[in-house]
């Protein structure tokens, strides 16, 4: 039996790898990759915490299902946005990106 | 629905009918049937305000009627009229009809002009017939909006920095207006936002907290008063007036600033009496340094507007000046004082856009002789000038007088104090008024282009006469305007008076 | 005496009518409206008077009633006593002004349909006459002070219009607008006495017998004597007499009707109206006016006895006359005419020397028109030896000079002299000034006649344009005026006014009247000696050796410049211009100031918005951050 404390442990290393990422990436690509890596973290936390925690309910799995099917679509939506964006400046790096500001 | 709906159902078709208007000569048709029918309505709501007063109706409003709106704030479209609100009624729709033709041959877009103008007047209508607080403040800031675009679109001058300047002095007194006003709902227990039942809640004078309304009605008279040219809110008035085009001046200091002083009557002072006795001295003194400070700052000015706006500082100053002074006489001649100022400035305003539409000047050291090149106007000028120095037979006398003899009833120095250096204001308009006289009209034309100016046009001359009837009737025959209007101030006042607050420390005249 | 309502009503309609529609009018056509109403008026006022002097039972005390005929509520206050009514009052004294209005704007009617022949705004003229002659009429039949400052307003307002007639000269503009400013300075002090009488009286009628009155009797000097400075703007005291010089600027036969006869005398009718107000609780107050008359009256005279514009002559000669009737009203001591009608005999002489005064003066002016019409000047160096050419102007112009000077039989003499006596009643030293006042009078009288009728001839001036005799339209109101001059004087005032009503015979204190006829013909053989000649070489050598002098009444002793000063330098300078500096920079500078103040903070925030996604996402986690700590602190 693996110990929740283990589980948790990854989950948060994927968490800060992801947060990590977020900050510090500068393509977008990338960024969308750390945002479903924190996604990822959380979703792992509900199984693990249905799992161990409390092993009669579905709660948990459902809202990680639900989670990912939420970062299918958000990622989806994301590329598109990507795909336009470099269209439009042939580039996705994030500090050409100034447009939004003001 | 009763029939004081129709002074908002009547530029809500006039607006649908400009909407569908294909040219200038429709647009015209529309204004002119839509303003006459106003001014028939108002002339017959005076008459059946008058007969039915006279078969003793002694409601404190008329007509009222009621409809729900937004239950869960207790916000109701509440109408009814008493003495002042039929006054205000007939100014307004005099002013409207006049403004129509002064501006008849309007240039550029003139269907979005009158759309505009007409949506403001909508607002103004709409504000005297309301006795529901938030239904006035609505319909106070319908009024304020199209202010905005008339100005910055039809202006002249520094028009947008004007329009700004107006829009958001008037906004930011509508800020404290709206605390102003949500306080009084809520301090009177927020069961109602009708006037009347406010005032009469609990059986009169205790529905609001004194400490309260020792926060409501500062902001409530500020917020009212920045309308009415409160000293030291007053300067959006001189920019604001000089960049309106001519038919939106008329109505703005002919009407809009009077909502300011009927406001501060009507919801400052009437819904908390207390406070009122015990901060107005403060309003006072401002009100006391707008009516000598207006004045003596139009003494030095050099464009028309100016002069005519500094002199409307100080007249509404008057207004507020006499209903501070809190007796019958001297609110009574507060409300005349607005309906002579109305009519007596829109003529003004009415005459300076017409001057300044042939000479394209308002600066009056590039003006003179005019009385040669037209003399219609120039009479019509002098007429105006005389009216608002105060002659005898038209309307600033009577209204002047009241208050004059209304506030020195107050017989401690500090209002005494005030009441003199009132008077001695209308020596000041005297100079100032003679100044522009002698040196626009008077004298020999020197100027070749004015040479070949003309005269008013009938639409021109249609509207100037209509305005000095009105002043002249008013001045001749005060009686029965001034009987009606007391109908409306006396229960006010006595609400006020009734009140009986003992004055704290902190108020040094008591 | 219910007519006398058409007496207010006809120069309304007429005035309407005129200003409204003279467009459409013939010059001729307007002038006979004008003057037809006016005739109607003055044959009302006539009939009015007789009836009301003849025909009304006196009371058992034998005072003469006080009739109000109409009387209603024009505007109301909602004050306990105080309301704005509008009425007509007759009493001795308003009849006597209906019948003085009437007479001299009748005649300044008819004689302007010469003196203004084709000047541009006849009808105009004509309009604003009828205004003037309503209001001045309304003001005299007022019952009570409120519609009395009404009329009072609109006179000033018609004396505005007339004096700057002419509107394209600057003299006129900057004239008409003096005047009316200068008593509309008096009126505000004129309305806060009838502030302060409202209230402490509570009542703004003429009935003086109420029961309010007692109480009010604290503040009663001080509202009579702020109505005083009222009228004495109106009628030219000093201080406030510098407009009246200048409204000379105005057609002479508006000088005549108004600066001379009528408007002018208003304060001194005032005074007359509220005198029983005056003389019992302000005793005190009234002899103050009294010594303002007699200042302005010996003031008015030196400056008169120097000026060389013929009208300016006259129009001081009118300060000083005024200030006459003043003097006479302020040296009375009691209400009832009693034993020896001393005490009271002021009030008589002073509405006697008005009406005299108001014929005579006209007179002058009227004649110094005919003048200024043939030679086309004011100033007296155009004029000299005039009276070959103009026999009917000189004959009548000198009986006004001599009824001025106090020679009987003519009228001033009477009146004068009853103005002397009451003087000496009161203080011989008052009696001695205003005698040596009156001397003075008859001097520059002289001078002035002197230098327009004898002296030297302009004949350069002359030849270019023969002076001639005016038209019968002018010279028959001087001939009718110079009749009535002859005779005023033996009109037994006294039976129709007096302090109290009581009616009673004039007695001559021939020790007064004798002085005075002594010291005035002394003067007037000085005038002849100084002035007859070709040459002045006399005047000439006098205005050399007291150059100063000279120079300072000639300038009026500089009270214009003082004023002028006063109004731009202090007022329009240090109070207008700082106001209005103040409004633009730091009133509106605040506002401004609030307006930039936001947008500039806006500019300093808003670099907060940088469009950085992973900025925006640093700052998100740290806060998150922050406020866990927060949270795991608290």
């Amino acid at each position: 039996m693996i110990q929740i404390e283990y589980l948790l442990i990854v989950s948060a290393v994927m968490m800060f790898a992801g947060v990590f990422g977020f900050l510090t990436r500068r393509s977008t690509l990338a960024i969308l990759l750390s945002v479903e890596l924190m996604l990822n973290a959380t979703d792992l936390n509900f199984a693990v915490f249905n799992r161990m925690l409390y092993p009669d309910g579905y709660e948990g799995y459902f809202f990680a299902l639900f989670s990912i099917a939420i970062s299918a679509a958000e990622s989806a939506i994301a590329i598109a946005i990507m795909i336009n964006i470099y269209r439009m400046i042939k580039n996705i790096q994030v500090d050409e990106l100034e447009k939004m500001k003001w | 629905m009763n029939f004081l709906s129709l002074f908002v159902l009547i530029p809500l078709v006039m607006l649908l009918g400009l909407w569908l208007a294909r040219d200038v000569k429709g647009v015209r048709a529309v204004m002119v049937a839509g303003s006459t029918a106003l001014l028939v309505l108002a002339g017959y709501l005076t008459i059946t305000f008058l007969g039915d007063r006279a078969a003793g109706a002694t409601e404190e409003m008329l007509y009222t009627a009621s409809f729900n709106w937004f239950e869960p704030l207790h916000i109701k479209y509440s109408v009814g009229v008493d003495g002042i609100s039929v006054a205000m009624l007939l100014l307004s729709a005099v002013i409207v009809f006049t403004g129509t033709f002064a501006s008849w041959q309007l240039k550029p877009l003139t269907k979005e002009y009158f759309l505009w103008f007409t949506l403001l007047s909508l607002g103004v209508f709409g504000f005297f017939i309301s006795i529901d607080m938030f239904a006035m403040f609505m319909f106070y800031e319908i009024a304020l909006i199209p202010m905005y675009l008339l100005i910055g679109v039809w202006g002249s001058g520094k028009k947008e920095y004007a329009a700004m300047k107006l829009t958001l002095m008037l906004m930011g007194g509508s800020a404290f207006l709206m605390c102003g006003i949500f306080g009084i709902f809520y301090g009177a227990g927020g069961q109602t936002m009708n006037i009347v039942e406010i005032a009469n809640h609990t059986g009169g004078a205790h529905a609001i907290d004194f400490s309260q309304q020792c926060i409501w009605f500062p902001l409530t008279f500020i917020g009212f008063g920045v309308l009415g040219a409160l000293f030291p809110f007053h300067t959006w008035s001189p920019d604001g007036h000089a960049s309106a085009p001519t038919a939106v001046s008329m109505l703005h200091a002919g009407v809009l600033m009077k909502l300011g002083g009927y406001g501060c009557f009507r919801i400052a002072m009437y819904l908390m009496p207390e406070a009122t006795h015990e901060l107005g001295w403060i309003f006072l003194i401002l009100t006391g340094i707008s009516v000598v400070y207006g004045a003596f700052s139009a003494c030095v000015q050099t464009d028309l507007k100016y002069i005519n706006a500094y002199s409307s500082v100080s007249h509404c100053g008057l207004v507020l000046f006499a209903i501070l002074m809190l007796n019958q006489t001297s609110c009574t001649g507060a409300v005349l004082q607005m309906l002579s100022h109305g009519l007596m400035t829109a003529l003004f305003f009415a005459l300076i856009g017409m001057i300044y539409g042939r000479t394209h000047t308002r600066d009056i050291r590039e003006l003179n002789g005019l009385m040669r090149i037209m003399p219609f106007l120039s009479v019509g000028y002098i007429l105006a000038g005389l009216a608002n120095l105060g002659l005898p037979g038209f309307s600033g006398f009577i209204a002047e007088m009241t208050i004059f003899v209304g506030s020195f009833q107050n017989a401690d120095t500090f209002h005494r104090v005030l009441t003199i250096a009132a008077c001695s204001s209308i020596v000041i308009t005297a100079v100032y008024i003679l100044r522009v006289v002698g040196k626009i009209l008077y004298g020999t034309c020197t100027n070749e282009h004015h040479l070949q100016l003309t005269d008013a046009t009938w639409d021109e001359r249609f509207s100037v006469i209509c305005l000095i009837l009105a002043v002249a009737a008013l001045g001749m025959a005060p009686l029965w305007v001034s009987d009606m209007i007391t109908t409306g101030v006396a229960p006010i006042v006595d609400h006020i008076h009734a009140s009986s607050h003992v004055l704290s420390t902190c108020n040094p005249f008591n | 005496m219910e007519s006398t309502i058409l007496i207010l009503l006809l120069p309304f309609f007429s005035f309407i009518l005129l200003g409204v529609f003279g467009k459409w009018f013939s010059h001729k056509a307007a002038g006979l409206v004008g003057t037809a109403v006016l005739l109607a008026v003055a044959a009302l006022s006539y009939a009015t008077a007789y009836t009301y002097f003849f025909d009304t039972a006196r009371t058992a005390e034998g005072v003469l009633p006080t009739l109000v005929p109409y009387n209603f509520e024009w505007l109301p206050f909602f004050v306990e006593g105080l309301s704005f009514d509008m009425g007509i009052m007759l009493d001795p004294i308003s009849v006597m002004m209906l019948i003085v209005i009437s007479t001299v704007s009748l005649m300044v009617h008819i004689y302007s349909f010469g003196y203004m022949h084709g000047e541009r705004g006849f009808q105009r003229y004509y309009a604003f006459l009828s205004l003037f002659t309503m209001s001045m009429l309304g003001l005299v039949v007022a019952t009570n002070i409120f519609q009395m400052y009404m009329f009072w307003e609109l006179v000033g307002v018609s004396s505005y219009l007339l004096i700057g007639f002419y509107y394209t000269s600057p003299a006129a503009i900057a004239a008409s607008k003096k005047a009316f400013i200068v008593t509309r300075f008096a009126d505000m002090f004129f309305l806060i006495g009838i502030l302060i009488y409202g209230y402490y009286c509570r009542s703004f009628g003429f009935e003086f017998n109420q029961a309010g009155f007692a109480q009010g009797a604290m503040m009663l000097p001080t509202a009579l004597f702020l109505m005083f400075i009222g009228g004495a703007g109106k009628s030219a005291m000093f201080p406030l007499h510098i407009w009246l010089p200048d409204a000379m600027e105005g057609p002479t036969p508006v000088s005549a009707l108004i600066h001379a006869a009528t408007m002018v005398v208003a304060g001194v009718f005032q005074i007359a109206r509220l005198f029983p107000l005056w003389i019992e609780y302000a005793p005190g107050a009234l002899h103050v006016v009294a010594w303002v008359g007699a200042f302005t009256a010996f003031y008015a005279a030196a400056v008169a006895c120097c000026q060389s514009d013929i009208k300016r002559v006259l129009a001081f000669s009118t300060i000083s006359q005024i200030a006459f009737m003043m003097v006479s009203l302020g040296v009375c001591t009691e209400y009832t005419t009693g034993h020896e009608h001393v005490g009271s005999l002021g009030y008589m002489a002073s509405m006697f020397h008005l009406f005299t005064h108001a014929m005579f003066k006209a007179l002058l002016f009227l004649g110094a028109g005919c003048i200024i019409h043939a030679v086309h000047s004011n100033e007296m160096s155009a004029m000299g030896g005039l009276r070959k050419y103009m026999p009917i102007t000189h004959i009548t112009f000198l009986i006004a000079c001599l009824a001025i000077s106090g020679i009987p039989p003519f009228s001033g003499f009477f009146s004068k002299d009853e103005i002397l006596t009451a003087a000496f009643a009161y203080m011989p030293a008052m009696g001695w000034i205003m005698t040596a006042i009156a001397a003075m009078t008859a001097f520059y009288m002289f001078r002035l006649y002197f230098g327009i009728f004898w002296g030297t001839e302009n004949k350069e001036l002359h030849a270019h344009h023969t002076p001639h005799e005016a038209p019968l339209t002018m010279t028959f109101p001087l001939m009718f005026l110079a009749v009535v001059t002859c005779v005023a004087g033996f009109i037994p005032f006294g039976h129709f006014v007096s302090a109290d009503g009581v009616a009673y015979d004039i007695h001559l204190d021939w020790g007064v009247a004798g002085t005075s006829i002594v010291i005035a013909v002394a003067s007037i053989f000085l005038a002849t000696y100084m002035y007859i000649g070709e040459r002045q070489p006399k005047a000439d050598a006098m205005a050399e050796k007291f150059s100063k002098l000279h120079q300072w009444a000639y300038k009026r002793f500089y009270l214009d410049e003082v004023y002028q000063y006063i109004t731009h330098r202090i007022i329009f300078a240090h109070v207008s211009k700082p106001i209005a500096w103040f409004d633009r920079h730091v009133v509106d500078g605040f506002f401004n100031f609030l307006a930039w103040g936001t947008n500039a903070l806006s500019f300093q925030i808003r670099g907060f918005q940088s469009g950085s996604v992973q900025k925006y996402a640093y700052v998100f986690l740290l806060g998150t951050l922050a406020l866990l700590a927060i949270m795991a602190l608290a």
